[in-house]
C-alpha cells in the first residue's frame, strides 16, 4: 500500500443580499414573492437612455460589512462592466467591481468544534447587481422574471483557507450571523439571501511526491448542508479520481460542477475554457466613488463588538456555557438586551437563565425580539436580583418573567401582586419550623441520629415547612433555621 | 503598433457573445474591426508618462440616491415590449447550458 496523505483546499465566494428597501441602481422595490416582472422599471430592462444611479445605503453597508471582515477599505472605488450573456440581465452586462473593489485583504475568524476559533483570510468584498430569474418550463420556451434584476449583492471571496466540508459551513454559519448581527443583510436562506460557490481541490502527499488535483467550481448552493456535503462529497471524488487516472491541477481546465441534492453528488456541468474571458471595463454610466475619512469614521461608528468575540467574552468573563452564549449572540437584539441588563446589575448567569430558558421561548411564541417585548433591562435585572437576594424563587422568577410580557409591571410589583414573595423573616419562619419539628419526632429523630435516612427526613421536613408557609418561605432560610435547631 | 486583429479572434469575440456569424460576415467584421483599432491605436501616439490614470471622464464622484422604493412600471408595461411573453413571464428561446446567475 503507497504511503498517502491528502488534504482538502476550500476557497469559497459567498453572495450576500444586502437589506435595503430599493434596488442597487434604481428605485424598484425589493420585495420576495411580488408577482413576476411587477418591480421592473427602464433601469431593469436596460432600456436606451435610462441611467443607473447608486443606492446609498447599498454602499455603507458593504462599507460596513467589509469593516467587519477586517478589510482595508479604500478611499477610492469604482464601477465596472462584466459581459453576461443570458436575458436575466437585458444589458448584457452587469455592474460589479474589477480592479478597484471597495474592500480587500481582510479575515474572518470562525469556530471550530474544538472549541478554537481558525482564521480565514478575505481576499476582497465588492458590490455587484443580481440579475434575475430563468424558470425553465417543459415547452420550448424558458420564462424569465426581471423581478430580481439588480438586486444589490456583496461579494465576499476567501483564500483557499479552509481544509473540510465542516469548515466550511463554519464559515458560512458564522458569516450570516455576523451580516445579521451588523445588519446588513436578513441572511435569510429561504430567501436565497445567501448564496455559496465553493472551490474545491486537493493535496495528496503519496510517496513523498505533492500532488494536487484540478480545482472545480460547485455553483449556486444555497443551504448549508447542501454546502457542506458537497465539499465532503466533491474531495472525495476528486481523491477517486486521482487515484484511478492520475490527473492533476493543471492537465484539465477548471471545472463548473452543480450539486444535485436527491443523489448527494456533484455533477460535471461544463469545462471552463473561455469562460473567464468576461471582458470587464469601466462603467461610463456611473462616476467612482471617493470616501472621506469623515464619512468613513461615520460608518465605523456603526460597528459593535462582533458576534464570535462576544460569543467568548461570555464564557470567559461570565462563565456561561459555549452554547448558551451562542444562543445569546445569535442576533444583535438579544445580545444587547443581555449587555444591558447585565450592566444594570444582572448576575450573568442568571440572566442567562432567563433569557435563554424563558425568554426566547416567548419571543418564538410572539415571533418578535426581546426587544418587542415591554420589559425594560432595568426590570430585568431587578427580577435577577429578587433571585439572588432571595425575595422570589427561581421558578417564580419564571411565572414574574411571563406575567411581565403580559402586563408591562414592575416585578416586584407582580410579585406581590401574584403572592410569590418569599417568607424570609427568621422570626415568623422559626415559629412554622417549630411547629413542624414538633408534629414530626420520627423525622426528627432520623435527622439527629444521622443514619442512612437522614437526607431523605430533612428533605421531608423541609417540605413540611414549605407546605405549611404556603409555598412561600424562602428555601435558604429555612434550610439554615432548621440546621441550626436539629445539630 | 499591436498585432492587427485576425479572423480567429473575431470568431472568439462572436461566440463569446453568442453570436452567429457567417464567414463573409467574419470577413467583414474583421476588416471593420481592424480598421477601428487602429484608429483608436493613434491613441498610443500620445505621451501619457505624467498623466495620472483615469477612472472616469467626468471629474465627478459620489452621486447617490436615498434608499428609497418608487413604483415600478408593473408587469403589464415591463411586458409591452416584449417579442414573446405569457401572462406574468418574459418567453425566450430555451436556455440550454444555464450558468446565469451573479
Ligand atoms: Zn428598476
Amino acid at each position: 500500500m503507497a504511503d498517502l496523505q491528502y488534504k482538502i483546499i476550500v476557497g469559497l465566494e459567498i453572495h450576500v443580499q444586502l437589506r435595503t428597501k430599493s434596488k442597487m441602481f434604481c428605485s424598484c422595490a425589493l420585495e420576495f414573492g411580488a408577482e413576476p416582472n411587477s418591480r421592473v422599471c427602464p433601469v431593469c430592462l436596460g432600456m436606451p437612455g435610462s441611467l443607473p444611479v447608486m443606492n446609498k445605503q447599498a454602499f455603507e453597508y458593504s462599507v460596513l460589512a467589509g469593516l467587519a471582515l477586517n478589510c482595508n477599505i479604500p478611499m477610492f472605488t469604482k464601477w465596472d462592466r462584466k459581459s453576461y450573456y443570458y436575458p436575466d440581465l437585458p444589458k448584457n452586462y452587469q455592474i460589479s467591481q474589477y480592479d478597484l473593489p471597495l474592500s480587500e485583504k481582510g479575515f474572518i475568524e470562525i469556530p471550530l468544534e474544538s472549541g478554537e476559533t481558525k482564521r480565514i483570510r478575505i481576499i476582497r468584498a465588492h458590490l455587484e447587481e443580481d440579475a434575475g430569474k430563468n424558470v425553465h418550463s417543459a415547452s420550448s420556451y424558458s420564462q424569465v422574471d426581471l423581478n430580481r434584476t439588480g438586486t444589490p449583492l456583496l461579494e465576499i471571496v476567501t483564500e483557499p483557507d479552509m481544509n473540510s466540508g465542516a469548515e466550511v459551513r463554519a464559515l458560512a454559519v458564522e458569516l450570516q450571523r455576523l451580516v445579521r448581527f451588523i445588519g446588513v443583510s436578513e441572511a435569510d436562506m429561504q430567501k436565497g439571501h445567501m448564496r455559496f460557490e465553493p472551490n474545491i481541490n486537493m493535496k495528496i502527499i503519496r510517496n513523498g511526491k505533492e500532488y494536487r488535483t484540478p480545482i472545480a467550481e460547485v455553483k449556486n448552493l444555497n443551504s448549508f448542508r447542501a454546502l457542506e456535503r458537497s465539499v465532503t462529497y466533491e474531495a472525495q471524488r476528486q481523491l477517486s479520481e486521482f487515484l484511478e487516472t492520475g490527473i492533476e491541477f493543471g492537465m484539465g481546465n477548471k471545472t463548473t460542477r452543480g450539486w444535485d441534492d436527491e443523489k448527494e453528488m456533484t455533477v460535471l456541468q461544463r469545462e471552463k475554457e473561455e469562460a473567464h474571458d468576461y471582458r470587464y471595463f469601466p462603467d461610463p454610466d456611473l462616476v467612482p466613488v471617493e470616501l472621506t475619512q469623515e464619512w468613513l469614521d461615520e460608518i465605523k461608528s456603526r460597528l459593535c463588538e462582533l458576534p464570535l468575540k462576544k460569543q467568548l467574552r461570555y464564557v470567559q468573563e461570565y462563565n456561561l456555557s459555549d452554547y448558551d452564549a451562542g444562543v445569546l449572540t445569535a442576533d444583535r437584539a438579544t445580545a444587547d438586551f443581555f449587555d444591558e441588563v447585565v450592566n444594570a446589575g444582572g448576575d450573568p448567569k442568571r440572566v442567562c437563565n432567563l433569557l435563554t430558558q424563558t425568554g426566547l421561548k416567548i419571543t418564538k411564541e410572539k415571533n418578535c425580539n426581546i426587544t418587542d417585548l415591554p420589559v425594560t433591562p432595568k426590570g430585568m435585572a431587578d427580577l435577577a436580583k429578587m433571585v439572588d437576594e432571595g425575595t422570589i424563587s427561581a421558578s417564580s422568577a419564571t411565572t414574574i418573567f411571563e406575567a411581565m410580557v403580559q402586563t408591562g409591571k414592575q416585578p416586584d410589583v407582580l410579585a406581590s401582586e401574584l403572592n410569590l414573595v418569599q417568607k424570609s423573616d427568621a422570626g415568623e419562619l422559626e415559629s412554622i419550623v417549630d411547629q413542624v419539628i414538633a408534629e414530626n419526632s420520627e423525622a426528627v429523630a432520623d435527622v439527629i441520629s444521622g443514619g442512612k435516612k437522614e437526607k431523605k427526613a430533612r428533605g421531608f421536613l423541609m417540605g413540611q415547612v414549605m407546605q405549611k408557609s404556603k409555598g412561600q418561605a424562602n428555601p435558604k432560610v429555612v434550610s439554615e433555621i432548621l440546621a441550626k435547631k436539629l445539630k | 503598433m499591436a498585432e492587427k486583429i485576425d479572423n480567429e479572434q473575431v470568431r472568439k469575440v462572436a461566440k463569446l457573445s453568442r453570436l452567429e456569424l457567417t464567414d463573409s460576415e467574419i470577413e467583414e467584421f474583421t476588416g471593420q474591426l481592424g480598421a477601428i483599432l487602429e484608429y483608436v491605436e493613434k491613441m498610443n501616439e500620445l505621451d501619457t508618462e505624467t498623466i495620472e490614470p483615469l477612472a472616469h471622464c467626468l471629474p465627478v464622484s459620489n452621486v447617490f440616491r436615498e434608499d428609497i422604493a418608487k413604483e415600478s412600471l408593473g408587469t403589464e408595461k415591463t411586458l409591452a415590449n416584449a417579442p414573446k411573453k405569457d401572462e406574468t413571464y418574459f418567453l425566450v428561446p430555451k436556455i440550454l447550458d444555464d450558468n446565469s446567475g451573479a
